[in-house]
């Protein structure tokens, strides 16, 4: 593992060098939609060999997870260092080696919740993207009334039994783990009774099968569990305490949602003026000719200035210690609405030639950008709906009542 | 470059914000309003925010002023913005002051005899100087000037042309004025209050800002008169513009955040139909996208104002970034007020609710140094496309 700098400006030269040297030449091309991710996971099948190869190179040296410490497979790099790291895998256009459920929610959430022997068993295979997570927190009676949840876990001997069905489980045909709200104690109120439990997908009893999307793909999944037996020692946190353990894992998700999407982290992205001199007529100086078009590139891309100035303000404060303040509440609801107006800017852009679903006629990056649109559509429902944000914020934020 | 505040701004925002609180109510607009008051301001008050080190707080210590930056200047303003201040910041010291400063910098002889003579009394709130560039026809578009100037023999100018909405420019003790001589070029103008063939005329405008109409027959200035060098003027207005644009920015900032909360304490406050309209979710969720269009007002404010301590004037990431403030801040600022003189209801429409005072000067101020649609259209070409 290689040994980097504290200080970081001195750290920048040294990880500059080190991405250039690790990350192989291949991958620094940019590109839309998600194609090229890799999630990690006993199942999951590499696009090509350089793929496997920088996550293999990263992970030795802890960059999967830069911040978290390095006895658990991070990095253990300061706030500060992971800063750096990211401004300059985005300046290289390096994609991030790995991505997924493990390192944005399960992860920061046993960091913060786990107990040792919890910590030890699940962090390494995260970092090292061996093991892929799902989120078993949806069913088909609770979607945004999440706490009104009815798959429950009774305990026999020194493990659950756990019955009940868990729905819009995003690839959990993929996953090797998942992380599940049960319902510990149907007497207790509603968030009361409530247990966050760790199970394993190989479990007998535990089957999945894949709902259809109007982006074509089947990413989520409808899990059923029968008879399904969990060790106890897989709850996390308290028994009966799992509301709040939920509710921690929710934030890591939403900054994970509003990093992605908004501006930071994710893929490198072209300029929305680049992609839009591809279609649209423009003069020997590269200008785009059509003044409409124009104000409506200006206008998004003035958003997502502002948007990112907003989350860089946000994590300014909290690197000079602040309490992160109530604007951190908005980056969901902007993020993702950001991410489907930057969806439907680029349509807008291609005109007829967004309007491929396959086959002949259509280049793949229209194709995949077509899919990522309707896809864009749901990321104002995941993660607690736009509404209930909204709600969020008026009653927390703003002190309005009930 | 950080956009938190450091323990220092945090100090100089509250220092403002209880200054604010105790001196400069609302109710202050009003009075001078109502009184048809000849200066449209309080000297007393104007000569206090002076002693606080307000007035030259972005001006170099050997200019008399305290050599910190605008990111501190625009919280001052941003604290001022809440109870819409009429003092003379804006005008004098963001624009005229900086033309001076500015000037100064990069000009001859007697542009750094200028700035040592006067940027000390606007720094104490002793002298009030306007910048005369708007005219009834070029709206936001700082290099076309229909006031022209000519050089005579001796090199004095003589300056012929109509100025419109001049801030703060009934009673100033001088003016720096836009020309264009017939080769259209533009410069700058030192035009001492002394000097004859003008004429000014009070306008009153809908958001209660003092201003006025400049007119110019023939005035005779002599040669140190032009500020910078020949040539650059418009160059050196496009950078005091910069200036004055986040200024304004930072004030409507702090005028949005005022019309917001006035409106969120009536939700909390007034009942219909047996329960608090603060519960009501249809204004629930316009609440919430207020508040999210002034976190991201403040972030391009702060932006906007560290860019102006940071980097060179030149640099088009600047121009952008003020251009993202002024944008934002015309959009929120109308949106905050426009939503809050609905959810007040018929007594939003009221002259003695407060709220309808922020959607003039939210009007204004959009209407003022350029509108969102202009600004978009300046990020576009400065991004290049
Ligand atoms: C792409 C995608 C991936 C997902 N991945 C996962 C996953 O991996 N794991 C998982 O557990 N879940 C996942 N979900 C589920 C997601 O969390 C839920 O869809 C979401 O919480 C909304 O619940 P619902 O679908 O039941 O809609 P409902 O709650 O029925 O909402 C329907 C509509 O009513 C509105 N509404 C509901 N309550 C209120 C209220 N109080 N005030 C105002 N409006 C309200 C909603 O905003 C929405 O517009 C995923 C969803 C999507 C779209």
């Amino acid at each position: 593992m290689p040994q980097f700098n504290s200080d970081p400006e001195a750290f920048r030269g040294e990880i500059r060098e080190w991405l250039q040297q690790n990350c192989p030449a291949p991958l620094l091309v940019p590109r839309i939609g998600d194609l090229q991710i890799v999630w990690g996971g006993a199942k999951f099948v590499f696009k090509n060999p350089h793929q496997k190869e920088w996550l293999a190179r990263a992970a030795e040296a802890g960059l999967t997870a830069p911040e978290w410490p390095r006895e658990f497979g991070g990095g253990g790099l300061s706030r500060a260092q992971a800063k750096v790291l990211s401004q300059e895998m985005r300046n290289l256009k390096i994609p991030p080696p790995l991505i997924g459920f493990g390192l944005t929610m399960i992860g920061p959430t046993l960091l913060q919740y786990g107990n040792e022997a919890q910590k030890l068993q699940h962090l390494p295979g995260i970092c090292q993207g061996q093991v892929r997570w799902c989120q078993g927190y949806s069913e088909p009676g609770a979607g945004s009334d999440l706490a009104s949840l009815q798959c429950r876990a009774e305990v026999s001997g020194n493990d659950y039994i756990v019955n009940g069905a868990k729905i819009w489980t995003s690839n959990a045909d993929e996953a090797d783990w998942i992380f599940a709200l049960v319902r510990t104690d149907p007497q207790a109120k509603k968030q009361e009774g409530i247990s966050f439990l760790l199970v394993d997908m190989e479990t007998p009893g535990v089957s999945v099968s894949p709902i259809k999307l109007i982006s074509g793909s089947s990413p989520f999944c409808e899990t059923h569990f029968e008879n399904v037996r969990v060790p106890r020692s897989n709850v996390v946190g308290k028994v009966n305490g799992g509301w709040t353990v939920a509710k921690a894992l929710l934030n890591h998700e939403r900054s994970m949602i509003a990093d992605t999407f908004g501006v930071g982290g994710g893929l490198p992205r072209r300029s929305m003026a680049d992609f839009a001199r591809e279609y649209l007529p423009c003069d020997e100086d590269g200008m785009i000719e059509d003044p409409v078009m124009c104000d409506r590139i200006a206008q998004f891309e003035m958003d997502a200035r502002a948007f990112g100035l907003t989350l860089q303000r946000s994590r300014d404060a909290a690197r000079a210690g602040q309490q992160p303040g109530p604007e951190s509440s908005m980056f969901k609801v902007y993020g993702t609405e950001l991410n489907q107006r930057r969806h439907e800017l680029m349509l807008r852009i291609a005109g007829p030639q967004a309007l491929g679903w396959q086959g002949p006629g259509f280049s793949s990056e229209e194709l995949s950008l077509t899919r990522a649109w309707l896809r864009s559509r749901g990321n104002s429902i995941e993660g607690g709906t736009s509404e209930v944000q909204r709600n969020v914020i008026a009653k927390r934020v703003l002190a309005l009542p009930d | 470059m950080s956009l938190a505040l450091t323990e220092e701004q945090e100090f100089i925002a509250r220092t403002a914000a209880d200054f604010v609180a105790q001196k400069s109510p609302l109710s202050r607009v009003r009075e001078l309003r109502d009184s048809g008051d000849e200066l449209g301001w309080s000297r007393a008050l104007y000569k206090e925010m002076a002693e606080l080190g307000w007035l030259g707080i972005a001006t170099p210590e050997a200019l008399g002023g305290a050599g910190m930056g605008f990111a501190e200047l625009a919280l001052i303003m941003e604290e001022l913005g809440r109870t819409l201040a009429p003092e003379p910041l804006l005008s004098c010291v963001l624009m005229g002051g900086q033309a001076l400063q500015l000037a100064a910098q990069s000009g001859t002889e007697a542009d750094l005899q200028r700035a040592e003579v006067w940027l000390p009394k606007i720094c104490a709130g002793e002298a009030v100087i306007a910048l005369a560039h708007q005219e009834e026809s070029n709206r936001y578009e700082l290099d076309e000037c229909d006031t022209s100037f000519r050089v005579e023999s001796g090199g004095h100018f003589i300056l012929d042309g109509k100025k419109i909405q001049v801030l703060d420019g009934h009673k100033p003790d001088a003016f720096i004025v836009s020309a264009e001589n017939e080769d259209g070029e533009l410069s700058l103008f030192w035009m001492p209050a002394d000097s004859g063939n003008f004429s000014t005329q009070r306008q009153f405008r809908v958001d209660c800002r003092s201003a006025a109409i400049l007119e110019l027959n023939g005035v005779r200035l002599p040669p140190d008169a032009m500020l910078g060098k020949p040539g650059l003027g418009g160059e050196l207005l496009e950078q005091v513009m910069l200036r004055a644009t986040t200024g304004l920015c930072a004030e409507m900032l702090g005028g949005m955040q005022q019309a917001f909360h006035l409106t969120l304490e009536h939700l909390r406050s007034r009942e219909q139909f047996g329960v608090l309209i603060g519960s009501f979710q249809a204004l629930k969720h316009r609440a919430a996208n207020i508040f999210i269009e002034i976190e991201l007002a403040r972030s391009a404010v702060r932006a906007a104002a560290h860019a102006l301590d940071t980097l060179s004037g030149e640099d088009p990431e600047l121009a952008k970034l003020v251009s993202l403030a002024k944008a934002r801040c015309s959009e929120g600022y109308l949106l905050a007020s426009n939503e809050g003189v609905q959810m007040f209801g018929g007594v939003g429409m009221t002259d003695e609710y407060d709220i309808g005072l922020y959607l003039k000067r939210a009007r204004a101020a959009e209407l003022s140094f350029g509108d969102a649609a202009h600004h978009r259209e300046r990020w576009a070409e400065l991004s290049g496309y």
